[in-house]
């Protein structure tokens, strides 16, 4: 791992003063990804800006009330969403899967704002941000979740721009369904299926370069919520990754699968 | 019995140290003005290097040195040497190629390495490592056994010709022709045996301090036989005398073969701390462990087994290609041949066997032993196709096992490839492994597996094993270059206590403790009076150390023979002391008798009348109670048993699950049933690994695809279920104590067991075939093959 | 260089660090505690698993800046006075260890488990364990020692 500065800004925008201009600069939330990155020299950020004395990033709190939104702050753990009873209670879907990833001690560290400013395109919050219509809120803006996944370990997020919370609108019905890779834990592929009075999204992870949504599955369980729907679930084949373990085809069984069993989860 | 002898489960006395983090590994171990090795590795299976520019990393903040294979020639450095010789058919000697400790040239596998960084730091050398420029030049690779083998492959050596090491046999071919020529069935068979990574979870570290004012070298290593690394740094690699060596190995966290071997990196901290004038610690990051441990396995077979309409078996034909990697690891050529073709009887009695192992260069980390090593081949081989002939027959697994097992009125059994079992009894551990399973409700439990959309499978493997590794007379005819005693020496101390000093080493077996049951069966004192020693060279007699489930029946028999003859000359101290005649007295229960009366002295008394020779039969015995052992065993041992899983199959992902264990096994005499319940258990896990999770994955340009516990799946807890472990005792007839070896005895059995219970649960599919690891893809890709499905 | 404090195992201490120093590396190197180990590059083996501030961390996957200002328990301070703690003491009576590398981290998580899910299921400690690799036990004899602990200290409460 190569040298660098090490900043604990105590607030966002000095945060965001350290990041500006400084296109070698990286932020550093629970590190449970970035470190790894880093002993293996795949980064080599010039300077880390440490989220960790920043109070307010920590926050579970549901906005307006019962039928509100549920803000989870950018600096939550996963273990600290998994074991949350308003989490648990008002999107059980989403508590369940941030217990499931990584394992105890990363969940213990990691933060549901570095997942998703790291953008893994393995990685479970993406498919709980897409399925659920959540919000990234940032210090300067909201993003839909549907504008926000740009690519592989791209988002929209501008360079000196940082995850704050994000806002999950509260569904009726919510499951996650994880193929986990059996060495590293991250989603071979992943599928949230969400239910909410306007409608059913439903998002895959890891089986493509970014999280995505399957609209035809979508609008089949608008009409009916059956899980027998999976089944005629075609994966665009471009959506898919290949020349990874897992060859196109199982990938696309296996979002077949994960998606039925989410929507059996749902029930 | 004592409450601490033979047959008690007391707990372990080691434990203690590592329950309080100060456990002793190698790492640990920092010298003061310590300095720090990092390696600069070949990133190409197969690249002439053009040239070497070290000269930033030189001027890079805390370096000391930058050290290439020029540098290593220049001071006349030794090459690693292998220590088998294996000679072909034809009578000429295989092909044994220069192994560089540095390469100079040309690097031949990914992980090879090319320089040595040394700095201040860790991180200083780390840093000044990626500074070395190396100018390579790529060249065409081949990591893969038929890809190696075929018309024009990339040519790992010159002087090997089609990649070949050697082309060896054993067994009778015109015999075993005959019988397949009146064969009435013939069932064959083509797998492969999974290439895996050893991964103690301990990476490989190596610490060399040379000291100019008592010119001597002191190495602290992660090995599994200090005095083998001793020997072969002394009289190949150093090139220092043995005097002017130490090397220690410290606590060393797991082995599993990995750590017998003689590595580039242990010579390589001496002679630079010379030239540095630090110490010089070097210690692997896992990644590296991947592309610079031996490897294992990696063979492909064909196999046929020539059987009556009723299922006897006739004979055994068998095709090997085995993997050596680009160099030839110290007991490499053994593995293939000697400790595989040799077990291809198993526990059947087979009128005629004959075997061909061809051994193949590839531009891969060297194979060598990994827990098992050659015997988990070959009753994997053996075992898949005892199976797929029942299934062919339509004779019932259980018994067409039955049918052939060596009963056990048999014994000895002269098999018809060299060994001689000399006890067991295999239908008793077959009967209580059945037992244990309930396997006579099988299928009640696969109905209520399939009400939850599962497909449940029962999976057999009968095995034996050789192991108590080895007599040195017939080793050595057969190619070894060195001996395979062990050596204890037992000090009594003036007080009756007791310290023994082992040429074994313990990496986990818990020696400490077992030993010192062994001695206080013999002696009767408590096992908190008996220390044992192990590890440093600068201690311990000269011994063999600890691979091939070896210590306890080698190591333990060299202490109980030292132990002997402690007793027999506090006879002679007793005798004098109670005035009668040696010949009378005896000795049990930590004291000396007159026979047939109540006048006795106790074993601490001798003890230190030994010491304190006042009144004492100084003219015919000499004072002090101290005594050496060195055991050479007459035979190998051959634990053996019966292994049963049980699995269910998602057939929607493939995804195999093993939800039950039970197996039965007889290691001969045993010392601690805790212990030996211990080795099982992590042989069982390490054997489900090998079938259902873990592999060595080169692409075809020869990178390894699955270089950390990213991508190379280790069992974790959640893997595996609880298992049921059980013994049946046949004492091992030809050494001291009994015992036979437990400690691969899961990785040896277990894994046929996996992939025939998974055969089993697709075989209503049609499934009729899979290789290792059964991956949930590969699964699934079966049974939509099986359906004629796309895939 | 970067300065720091911290508490470790109950002792402060004040200690110049590189940014890029681990928590691990501070441990091991600086303090020359090393009953915590290092067994991969990845985070996935757990052998460097401490508390930070009561939690189970990796501390392979942690830089040592990051624990500025928090207190950390290691294996060496996970009971006082050389004492063992119930699930060290489990760990020995059940063999929950045979070479001991991975042990410390696995105690440390082990513990921390049963404080968290004081009854656990042996599917629970199973799954519970996921971040601990063990090469010698088969996991079998520790399972065992983590559900034998978590009774202990359950009679113990009561």
């Amino acid at each position: 791992m190569r040298n660098f500065e090490f900043h604990r800004p105590q607030s966002v925008a000095d945060a965001v003063t350290l990041l500006k201009g400084n296109d070698a600069a990286k932020l550093l939330a629970g590190g449970q990804s970035l470190l790894p990155i880093l002993k293996l020299d795949l980064a080599q950020p010039s300077d880390l800006v440490s989220l960790a004395k920043i109070p307010g990033l920590k926050e579970i709190r549901s906005e307006g009330g019962d039928r509100g939104d549920l803000v989870i702050g950018a600096l939550v753990t996963h273990d600290e969403v998994a074991s949350s009873p308003e989490v648990r209670q008002r999107i059980p879907g989403l508590a369940a899967l941030a217990g499931g990833i990584g394992d105890a001690q990363i969940r213990n560290r990691g933060t549901i704002g570095g997942s998703l400013a790291h953008a893994d395109p393995a990685a479970d919050y993406p498919a709980a941000v897409l399925a659920l219509g959540a919000t990234i809120v940032t210090d300067r803006r909201s993003i839909a979740a549907d504008d926000y996944f740009t690519g592989l370990f791209q988002t929209a997020l501008g360079a000196d721009e940082i995850i704050t919370a994000v806002r999950f609108p509260v569904p009726e019905r919510s499951a996650y369904a994880k193929f986990p890779h059996p060495a590293s834990k991250y989603a071979v592929v992943g599928v949230m299926v969400a239910k909410t009075a306007g409608g059913v999204r439903v998002a895959v992870t890891g089986a493509g370069s970014k999280v995505f949504r399957l609209t035809a599955l979508e609008q089949a369980l608008t009409e009916n919520f059956a899980w027998r729907a999976a089944s005629a679930v075609e994966v665009p084949p471009g959506d898919l990754r290949t020349g990874g373990e897992s060859s196109p085809e199982y990938l696309a069984h296996l979002v077949q699968v994960m998606a039925k069993r989410a929507i059996q989860a749902c029930q | 019995m004592s409450d601490q002898g033979l047959g008690a489960s007391v707990a372990r006395k080691e434990d203690r140290r590592f329950l309080l983090g100060k456990g002793r590994y190698t790492d640990d171990v920092t010298l003061p003005n310590q300095s720090y090795a990092v390696f600069v590795r070949s990133p190409h299976a197969n690249a002439a290097i053009r040239s070497i520019d070290a000269r930033q990393a030189l001027a890079a903040p805390g370096v000391l040195a930058v050290l290439t294979g020029e540098d290593a020639a220049a001071d006349d450095l030794g090459g690693i040497p292998c220590g088998w010789t294996i000679t072909s058919k034809d009578g000429s000697k295989m092909v044994a190629p220069p192994h560089p400790a540095l390469v100079k040239g040309k690097a031949r596998h990914t992980g090879d390495p090319v320089a040595m960084v040394i700095a201040e730091t860790r991180a200083q050398a780390k840093d000044a490592a990626q500074l070395v420029e190396v100018d390579y030049d790529p060249q065409p690779a081949v990591a893969h056994l038929n890809a190696a083998v075929a018309n024009g492959a990339p040519q790992v050596w010159d002087e090997a010709p089609g990649n070949v090491c050697f082309d060896w046999h054993l067994g009778d071919a015109a015999a075993t022709d005959a019988e397949f020529a009146k064969a009435e069935r013939v069932v064959a068979i083509d797998l492969t045996n999974n290439r895996v990574a050893p991964n103690a979870i301990e990476p490989r570290a190596a610490n060399g301090y040379y000291d100019d004012v008592e010119d001597r070298y002191t190495l602290y290593t992660t090995s599994q036989n200090p005095h083998l690394t001793r020997l072969l740094l002394a009289a190949y690699t150093l090139k220092v005398p043995e005097q002017k060596l130490r090397v220690v190995a410290p606590d060393v966290g797991g082995g599993f073969g990995s750590k017998i071997f003689h590595y580039a990196e242990e010579l390589l901290v001496l002679w630079a701390s010379k030239k540095v004038g630090h110490p010089v610690k070097w210690t692997s990051d896992r990644s590296e462990a991947f592309l610079s441990d031996a490897h294992g396995r990696d063979h492909v077979t064909h196999a046929e087994l020539a059987l009556t309409a009723d299922g006897k078996f006739r004979a055994l034909s068998v095709r090997t290609l085995a993997n050596m990697g680009a160099y030839l690891s110290t007991f490499a050529p053994a593995i293939p041949t000697y400790l595989h073709a040799t077990l291809l009887s198993g526990p059947y009695v087979i009128p005629a066997i004959y075997a061909e192992v061809k051994a193949i260069f590839t531009h891969t980390v060297p194979v060598d032993a990994v827990r098992g090593a050659g015997r988990p081949e070959a009753t994997y081989l053996l075992e898949r196709l005892v199976d797929k002939a029942a299934r062919e027959l339509g004779i019932d697994r259980v018994e067409i096992r039955r049918k052939n097992l060596i009963q056990p009125d048999q014994f000895p059994y002269q098999t018809p490839v060299a060994l001689q079992y000399d006890v067991g009894d295999y239908p008793a551990t077959l009967d209580m492994a059945l037992q244990a399973i309930d396997y006579g409700k099988f299928a009640e439990r696969k109905a209520e597996s399939e009400q939850r959309g599962k497909l449940r499978g029962f999976g057999i493997s009968t095995y034996i094993e050789a192991c108590g590794i080895a007599p040195s007379a017939l080793v050595g005819a057969l190619g070894a270059g060195a001996g395979l005693y062990e050596a204890a020496t037992v000090r009594v101390h003036p007080t009756g206590s007791v310290t023994v000093f082992t040429g074994s080493h313990s990496h986990g077996q818990g020696h400490e403790t077992t030993f010192a049951q062994l001695v206080n069966e013999r002696l009767g004192i408590p096992i908190e009076n008996i220390e044992i020693v192990h590890g440093d060279t600068d201690r311990i007699p000269f011994g063999m150390g600890t691979y091939g489930s070896r210590s306890a029946a080698v190591g333990g028999s060299a202490i109980y023979k030292a132990v002997d003859k402690i007793v027999d000359k506090g006879k002679k101290i007793a005798a004098h002391l109670l005035e009668a005649n040696v010949a009378d007295v005896e000795f049990e229960d930590g004291k000396y008798r007159v026979a047939g009366t109540d006048r006795e002295k106790t074993f601490g008394e001798v003890a230190f009348t030994a010491y304190v020779p006042h009144n004492y039969p100084i003219d015919t015995v000499e004072p002090g109670l101290e005594d050496s052992a060195f055991y050479d065993p007459k035979n190998f041992t051959f634990p053996g048993g019966c292994h049963l899983v049980e699995v269910e199959v998602d057939p929607e992902t493939g995804v195999v699950e093993v939800v039950d264990v039970a197996i039965a096994d007889d290691v001969g005499v045993i010392i601690n049933p805790m212990i030996v319940d211990g080795q099982a258990h992590g042989g069982l896990a390490h054997g489900i690994g090998q079938a259902l999770l873990e592999e060595c994955v080169y692409d075809t340009e020869g990178q390894l695809l699955s270089g950390s516990f990213m991508s190379y799946t280790m069992p974790r807890a959640a893997d595996l279920p609880s298992f049921k472990v059980g013994n049946h005792v046949t004492a091992c007839t030809h050494n001291p104590t009994g015992i036979k070896g437990v400690g691969e005895v899961g990785a040896i059995g277990v894994p046929p067991a996996v992939i025939n219970a998974v055969l089993d649960a697709l075989a209503p599919l049609g499934v009729t075939h899979l290789d290792m690891p059964a991956t949930p893809e590969k699964v699934w890709r079966a049974i939509q093959a099986a359906q004629g499905g796309a895939a | 260089m970067a300065t720091i404090s911290l508490k470790v195992n109950e002792k402060s201490h004040v200690v110049d660090v590189e940014a890029r120093t681990l928590l691990v590396e501070l441990l091991r190197e600086h303090l020359r505690l090393t009953g915590t180990h290092v067994g991969c590059d990845t985070s996935q083996c757990g052998a460097c698993t401490v508390w930070v501030d009561g939690k189970s961390v990796k501390s392979c996957a942690m830089l040592a800046v990051e624990a500025d200002g928090a207190a950390v328990t290691t294996i060496e301070g996970l009971s006082g006075n050389g004492k063992l703690h119930p699930m060290q003491t489990a760990f020995h009576t059940c063999h929950g260890l045979q070479c001991g590398f991975c042990t410390p981290g696995m105690v440390m998580r082990a513990t921390e488990l049963i404080q968290r899910n004081p009854n656990p299921t042996e599917d629970e400690v199973r799954h519970g364990l996921e971040g601990n690799l063990c090469r010698c036990t088969g996991y079998h004899n520790i399972v065992k020692a983590v559900l034998t602990a978590a009774e202990t200290v359950r009679g113990g409460a009561q």
